[in-house]
């Protein structure tokens, strides 16, 4: 438990992903089994105990805390797992803590009426830092910045996998995956996953460079279909059980029951998830109102009803046809179609084109007119192959749409940017005031960072805690990919993907953007 | 007991004195150097040699009119008021006020703790019958861990990351002496390198008698020496652009607030040093008891809980809500603040 809780303590300290990544390695490399498969398991939320839950901890503390004191407490602190330990008025530490495993074993097996009095005497045993990591061990309520990424790919680091390997196998694991780390230290074979419960890594796009490769390629090799905003996702349906995971392998369905109920047939499959009434799909934002929740509102069902906008097959029932090309894929999933009639999957339609000036043409109409992200441009003879293979599949995005927008405020990056000011609020002119539009930390160098930090600091009007507001005088072109209404800002529209495109040091804030002229951006749909 | 002698914005009446006042006044008694209760203006000063030598270098030779030094235990008569320093363990010179006055006794601890510190005169105990306390860390979960442990989490950051300088966030007055005097006494012996604002209060310390080994300033430091060196700033500068001179620095804040992770990680903090001069909760607690105060009267932080605590006890107690800016360990300032460069 001691180097358990020193892991916790650094990775909710160190703001740098690479120090937490070789914090992770350090430890799954230097711990054994099991302990290192529950410690993998609390990281990735695969591990929760059905009786522990905050309630009875609260409980515990207030037979020994006086209820208006840790109220307080609470109130100051604001995270109830951190008021426990730090609270709890016991401290006789002389026998350390069990085991990872051990605790896993004494959390399942002890009764609803004895866990209290557990509880209490492992909180009297624990160090305080280890108290902190005990409580967030049993509760699964880490808030440490860590996500299953991150420890899968310490996963990779520790053992020379690739992270595509690891997530190929990760969903048909259980706790405390000896099997897993008996591969990864290479005691023994890659663990035999049955298909249907597994996550096939995704086959990724390259972005088309127009002026290199289009002359290179022949349109008739290829096929175009709109770029879907959505969210990417795989549907693995068999012998009644549905699946559906994001492009990382988690696991989503629990989310939407709408989609996963309704699928008929087995298959795996690769597609969009969209939000919309009867195929048409709403904004991204409202999307959004359904992404990482554990359960789906039935407010959320009936105005965001989910589906899946379909383009490819990986398998046609247990027939795994990856290897085959991207035109016999196809005629497996549109013969599967027919066979299994669906209500919440369609799909995606063939774009015909004669040649690429004409895509060019079809893709600058689809965004003007309907909004589309772009086009996706795939081989016909493609196999379907994980990873990011170069020249096979293509995104071919609508040029970004740029405004010449005011900086308004500036506010401390974090990590190796905590004494710069690099997050960046801008606006643009309505009548005389301007207002704001969006925010963007990204899209500059590190010389044009300093210089920033430093027009900031000798501009600057006002300051909030970390926030400081400057003179409305600096002008940045902001690119990004799309505008939408949006009631939560005084604007009004809301950006998609801001950037900074240019910093205008030669341009007055007079020649700015109005918002006015904001309205044409926004998207038709 | 009888109506006390002392009015609740501490104002001793029958000598016509304040104490720690925090508007300039004729005559004021200060309990120690920290600005929140030592301000430049006031008349005639009562305080500890150490007290008066600390603000006379803060704010000058004649921050105040007349300055009266009162050493530790020495019981002074002014009128028919006895007035005595006792020792409050906060920073050096620190003190809490005991005064008595027709069989009455009534104590003010200023800010005060009571684990061992050798840069400031240990903690003594004195019993009364109205007991104005602190209360900076006046909740249950504050229980301040043994300072030598967070030294050693210090120095075991420290050798893992060799190549990194650790920078140590702390107050200019008290924190950073104490902290220094920790690594010393836990037998780190390399220089430690200094923000321009820690050099004049450090030299004050060594000159009255604290060693603190060997101090070396940070400017006209290359980046290479700064490496696996332990260097001591204060909070506001570590987060501002001075800490660019540093290697990739470990950043570091050694104050009582530290002990909750949550905030320390929103506030950019790596390596948190749960270092505090103040009583913690069980502290706070146990010296009310031991002063057998009936009556307690709460300032300089969290009152409600403390003052909960005392009425859970059948203590008479009150919280003063006296208005004051916090110098000592409180939150995290942004203004620019001493800046080196």
């Amino acid at each position: 438990m001691r180097r358990f809780a020193q892991l916790m303590e650094l990775l909710a300290l160190t703001p740098s992903r690479n120090r937490k990544l070789e914090a992770l390695t350090e430890y799954f490399r230097e711990t054994p089994d099991p302990d290192r498969g529950f410690a993998l398991a609390i990281l990735t939320g695969a591990l929760t105990f059905k009786n522990v839950k905050p309630a009875i901890l609260r409980d515990v503390v207030l037979a020994e805390v006086d209820p208006h004191l840790f109220a307080l407490s609470y109130d100051y602190v604001g995270d109830l797992g951190e008021t426990i330990a730090l609270i709890w008025p016991h401290h006789g530490g002389t026998e350390p803590l069990p085991s990872l495993s051990d605790l896993v074993e004494l959390f399942n097996m002890t009764s609803k009426t004895e866990l209290p009095r557990l509880i209490g005497s492992l909180l009297t045993r624990a160090s305080i830092n280890e108290r902190w990591a005990l409580v967030k061990f049993a509760t699964g309520a880490l808030r440490i910045g860590v996500n299953a990424r991150l420890a899968k790919t310490a996963l990779a680091a520790m053992s020379g996998k690739e992270l595509q390997e690891i997530e190929e196998v990760w969903n048909g694991l259980t706790v405390p995956y000896t099997d897993l780390f008996d591969w990864l230290s290479g005691k023994a074979g890659r663990p035999e996953i049955d298909h249907t419960a597994r996550f096939h890594p995704l086959m990724l796009s390259n972005p088309i460079d127009e002026d290199k490769d289009l002359e290179k390629l022949d349109p008739a090799d290829f096929v175009a279909e709109w770029k879907w905003d959505g969210i990417r996702v795989q549907l693995i349906a068999s012998k009644g059980r549905v699946s559906l995971f994001s492009r990382t392998g988690d696991d989503i369905a629990a989310a939407f029951p709408d989609v996963t109920e309704s699928v008929f047939g087995d298959a795996v499959l690769d597609g969009e998830l969209l939000v919309g009434p009867d195929f048409e799909p709403l904004p991204f934002n409202d999307l959004q109102q359904r992404l990482n929740r554990k359960v789906a509102a039935a407010k959320h069902l009936a105005d965001y009803p989910g589906f899946i906008r379909v383009y490819d097959m990986l398998f046609d029932g247990d027939e795994d046809i990856r290897a085959l090309p991207w035109s016999e894929r196809r005629q497996h999933l549109e013969n599967w179609f027919d066979k299994n009639p669906q209500t919440r999957l369609d799909l995606s339609p063939v774009l015909s084109y004669r040649d690429w000036e004409d895509l060019a043409e079809i893709r600058r109409r689809g965004a003007a007119e309907q909004g589309h992200e772009g086009v996706m441009v795939k081989l016909r003879a493609a196999p379907y192959l994980p990873g990011r293979p170069k020249g096979l599949w293509y995104k071919w995005k609508r040029d970004p749409n740029v405004v010449d927008a005011i900086l308004m405020y500036a506010q401390r990056g974090h990590g190796k940017r905590s004494s710069f000011y690099s997050d960046y609020t801008f606006g643009v002119w309505k009548g005389n005031e301007i207002v704001p539009i969006g925010k963007a930390y990204f899209g500059f160098t590190d010389e044009e960072l300093k210089q920033l930090d430093k027009w900031v600091r000798n501009n600057t009007v006002a300051s909030f805690g970390p926030v400081r507001e400057v003179s409305k005088e600096l002008v940045f072109e902001v690119a990004f990919d799309s505008a939408q209404q949006s009631g939560r800002h005084k604007s009004g529209i809301a950006l998609r993907f801001p950037r900074i495109n240019r910093i205008r040091w030669d341009k007055p804030a007079s020649e700015a953007a109005t918002l006015d002229e904001m309205q044409v951006f926004l998207t038709a749909t | 007991m009888p109506a006390p002698f002392l009015d609740r914005d501490l104002y001793v009446r029958p000598i016509d004195a304040y104490i720690d006042p925090p508007v300039p006044r004729a005559r004021a008694i200060i309990t120690h150097g920290h600005a929140d209760h030592a301000r430049s203006g006031h008349g005639a000063v009562l305080a500890t040699p150490d007290t008066i030598a600390i603000m006379k270098a803060r704010y000058g030779e004649d921050s105040a009119r007349q300055f009266q030094a009162l050493e530790f235990d020495t019981p002074l008569v002014v009128d028919d008021v006895t007035i005595t320093l006792k020792p409050a363990g906060h920073i050096l010179g620190s003190a809490q006020v005991l005064m008595e006055h027709q069989g009455q006794r009534i104590v003010v601890t200023g800010d005060y703790k009571r684990l061992p510190d050798r840069t400031a005169q240990p903690f003594e105990l004195a019993e009364c019958d109205l007991l104005v306390t602190e209360a900076t860390f006046g909740l249950p979960v504050f229980q301040h861990p043994d300072p030598l442990d967070e030294i050693g989490r210090l120095l075991r950051s420290a050798a893992a990351f060799p190549d990194r300088a650790h920078v140590i966030g702390c107050y200019a007055l008290g924190k950073a002496q104490r902290v220094i005097a920790l690594l010393r006494d836990a037998g780190y012996d390399a220089p430690i390198y200094l923000h321009g604002a820690m050099i004049r209060l450090c030299e004050l310390y060594i000159a009255r008698g604290i060693p603190l080994g060997e101090l070396k300033p940070t400017l006209g430091t290359s980046k290479t020496e700064l490496s696996g060196q332990i260097v001591i700033a204060p909070p506001s500068a570590i987060k501002d652009r001075w800490s660019r001179r540093l290697p990739d620095p470990v950043l570091a804040v050694a104050s009582g607030w530290m002990s909750v992770k949550q905030r320390a990680r929103q506030s950019g903090v790596e390596l948190p040093l749960v270092i505090s001069d103040h009583a913690d909760w069980n502290e706070l607690r146990q010296t009310i008891a031991e002063t057998k105060a009936g009556k307690i009267w709460v300032t300089h932080g969290r009152e409600d809980a403390l003052v909960y605590h005392c009425r859970q006890q059948g203590l008479e107690a009150e919280p003063l809500n006296i208005q004051a800016f916090e110098e000592g360990e409180e939150g995290e300032p942004d203004a620019p603040g001493e800046s080196e460069s």
